[in-house]
């Protein structure tokens, strides 16, 4: 798939961005590798709906002082529901991906089970919370059951020319990870003048400390570059674009105890009808931390109760429940 | 799997008689056609004959030929070459030109598009209008790849000559298929290209009326009667020359079939640009509610070679500018399908495509959310 023109926007332009996902170079990688194996190549080209359904998307969640998960969004709206579709199209029955990540069916449920990779540092099942039944039927995740070390093995014993190609890291269309250049060029390019979003730097009881230069230069949890010079280490707590404000404390100030998830997706039951007992992701990189979800009067919205305090709960991130390897689904933090 | 080329307008298979002349030339005619002794001799021969071919083909002197690496060169060769020298030359060019004409063309300045009707043809009236004092060129193709459709060239260029302007027609996709008489057209330049009629790739030629001063734009020894530096492809140039003596396959009707076939089997298909003036081996069809790319790749899956768009490009994100300037929308222009015929396609191979067509399209429409069937 083509999802994203590297080239689109030049002053974001590193040699970085040669290896990028979708440049030139990994379509050329791609296409040897398929003609090592004797499998038919086709590159497709979705950046339209990629702009569309997760380009956009992530730019007006920061403008609305949240921190998106565009590869979420990816895997939801183009990944496997576009390119699933195309692919059912021309006749394929299945689609595999290289998402560290497990599928099962359990017999008894008569569900696909969603579970997570046995690489722990690789598992990507926080970002395929969002896949339904009827996604995940048409679905293989080869890779899940391996450790990277083992895939790299693997590909060098099949005479793969990528077996020592590097990791593809971050978000694929925001260079070096500075998504705040990024929403900059993109204006630029559209030729959108940026939302003034210059504002005040409060704490929590409303005290101006400072001033910053746009709230969606910050998110929750976030320390450098607030400009204060206090005693103790400050925190982001909070940013309100409505009021331009980002509000920061302490680091205790940071702990939740409770946040609700919308838009939920139950992978491994149907829906919730009483409390369930799950370990919580709130971000990749967390530690999955004991909770109980508890339904509310909205079936689309639970409410995520962790058995001690979580620190930088940050709307716009995902609460993935867990139970064991198992991922029994997610919703997004308001 | 066997495979069933029906793409002939991206490129055609060698002929067998002229890949023996090619071989052969390969092989035993080596020579550099500048070298004083025998084997250059040999490879000038060869050349001149060849020349002598091409020419009696589209029906001009052979010294009114410069042989190149082929159509995109000669395209670039007739702009730039007729253009240079002028402060701000003004090109006058229609909107379904290949990309080697546009992309040529839109380095100067001062440029008028003139359109196409819905059935791709170009109106002699809008050209002759957009002429001016400063006009320097006009460059319309003779026949589209993407729909075929045949423009009155010989009309254009009639008014070309009466303002003094020149002519320059692509003929790319004309000469092997249709009849070709450029002193008929009366243009001064025509681009030919010898892949498109059986030849091999990476050799062409451009035809430059006797008396029209053309310079070069490549520079270096003083080939092609110093209109184009490089040792000649001789080889290929023979191929060329032998591509140029097969008659153009009788393909119209195996065409119909194919496309009477796909409009009264499969609902909701309509031919682009369809009409009398149109190439006789182009359907290029528009299936509602289907993604062009899906169908070329369901059909490639079944052994069938089609395209949609140009091949020149694949992965691109946008719809054919053809299509485009035939007035269709961009969800019209991104449903279509160009089956383009030739020497090697069978009734039995339009029949079996005929029914891949069928299936392929039904199971695109069954699984689409947006197809509606109309009853």
């Amino acid at each position: 798939m083509q999802l994203w023109n590297q080239r689109r926007l030049p002053e974001l332009q590193t040699e970085a961005t040669t290896g990028r996902c979708c440049s030139l170079d990994d379509v050329y990688d791609a296409r040897s590798v398929a003609q090592h194996l004797g499998m038919p190549f086709y590159v497709v080209n979705f950046e339209q709906r990629f702009e569309d359904q997760v380009v956009k998307p992530f730019i007006s969640e920061y403008l609305s002082g949240r921190t998106p998960i565009p590869c979420t969004l990816c895997n939801n709206y183009v990944k496997f529901d576009h390119f699933l579709e195309m692919a059912e199209g021309i006749g394929a029955e299945e689609i595999a991906t290289g998402h560290y990540a497990r599928l099962d069916y359990n017999e008894e449920t008569g569900r696909q089970e969603l579970k997570r990779g046995v690489d722990p540092s690789k598992d990507q099942t926080y970002f395929l919370f969002g896949l339904t039944q009827q996604q995940l039927a048409r679905t293989k995740f080869p890779l899940g059951g391996m450790n990277k070390s083992e895939v790299r093995a693997l590909a060098q014993e099949y005479g793969l020319s990528v077996a020592s190609k590097n990791d593809s890291q971050e978000i694929c269309f925001v260079p070096n990870g500075d998504y705040a250049a990024f929403i900059d060029a993109y204006f630029r390019e559209q030729r959108i003048e940026p939302t003034r979003t210059r504002g005040q730097i409060t704490d929590v009881n409303g005290r101006v400390l400072g001033e910053h230069a746009g709230v969606h230069q910050f998110t929750v949890g976030q320390r450098k570059g607030l400009g204060i010079a206090t005693g103790e280490p400050l925190y982001v707590i909070a940013t309100q674009p409505a009021t331009q404000t980002v509000v920061v404390g302490h680091n205790d100030e940071l702990l939740r105890e409770s946040c609700m998830a919308k838009d939920v997706n139950w992978i491994s039951i149907e829906r919730l009808v009483e409390p369930i007992r799950a370990e919580v992701k709130i971000r990749n990189k967390h530690v999955a931390s004991p909770a109980t979800i508890v339904p509310t009067a909205d079936a689309s919205c639970v409410q995520v109760r962790f058995d001690r305090p979580q620190r930088a709960v940050t709307p716009g991130q995902a609460a993935v429940f867990y139970q064991g390897d198992l991922v029994a689904g997610g919703g997004w933090i308001d | 799997m066997q495979s069933f080329y029906f793409d002939y307008n991206a490129t055609t298979p060698i002929a067998a008689a002229v890949l023996e002349v090619y071989s052969e030339a390969l092989r035993n005619g080596f020579g550099n056609a500048s070298s004083i002794h025998f084997m250059g001799q040999a490879a000038k021969q060869a050349l001149e004959s060849a020349r002598k071919q091409v020419a009696r083909r589209i029906g001009c002197d052979p010294k009114e030929l410069v042989f190149n690496s082929g159509g995109t060169e000669s395209d670039n060769h007739a702009i730039s070459g007729a253009t240079r020298g002028v402060d701000r030359p003004h090109i006058i060019t229609s909107s379904i030109e290949h990309p080697a004409v546009l992309n040529t063309v839109s380095r100067a300045v001062d440029v008028t598009i003139v359109p196409v009707s819905s059935d791709g043809l170009v109106d002699p009236d809008d050209v002759r209008r957009a002429i001016r004092p400063e006009s320097r060129l006009i460059s319309i193709m003779h026949v589209n790849n993407e729909i075929g459709s045949i423009q009155p060239i010989a009309e254009i260029a009639r008014i070309a000559r009466e303002h003094g302007v020149c002519m320059h027609s692509d003929g790319v996709q004309a000469a092997g298929r249709i009849d070709v008489d450029v002193k008929a057209l009366g243009v001064d330049l025509y681009s030919i290209s010898a892949h498109k009629m059986q030849g091999p790739k990476g050799v062409g030629a451009l035809y430059v009326r006797k008396g029209y001063d053309l310079p070069p734009v490549f520079y270096g020894g003083r080939h092609e009667a110093g209109r184009r530096a490089g040792t000649e492809n001789t080889p290929a140039i023979v191929a060329m020359g032998a591509a140029a003596e097969l008659a153009a396959p009788d393909i119209a009707g195996l065409r119909d079939q194919l496309e009477q076939g796909i409009l009264e089997r499969v609902p909701q298909t309509r031919v682009n640009a369809a009409s009398r003036h149109r190439a006789p081996n182009t359907t290029n069809i528009c299936f509602e509610g289907i993604e062009g790319e899906s169908m070329v790749i369901a059909l490639d899956l079944r052994g069938f070679c089609v395209s949609s768009g140009s091949a020149c490009s694949s992965g691109a994100v946008e719809p054919s500018h053809v299509l485009l300037a035939l007035g269709m929308s961009k969800e019209q222009a991104k449903s279509s399908v160009r089956f383009s015929l030739g020497a090697g396609n069978t009734l039995e191979q339009v029949d079996r495509l005929i029914d891949a067509v069928e299936k392929s399209a039904s199971h695109l429409r069954r699984l689409s959310p947006t197809y509606e069937a109309h009853v």
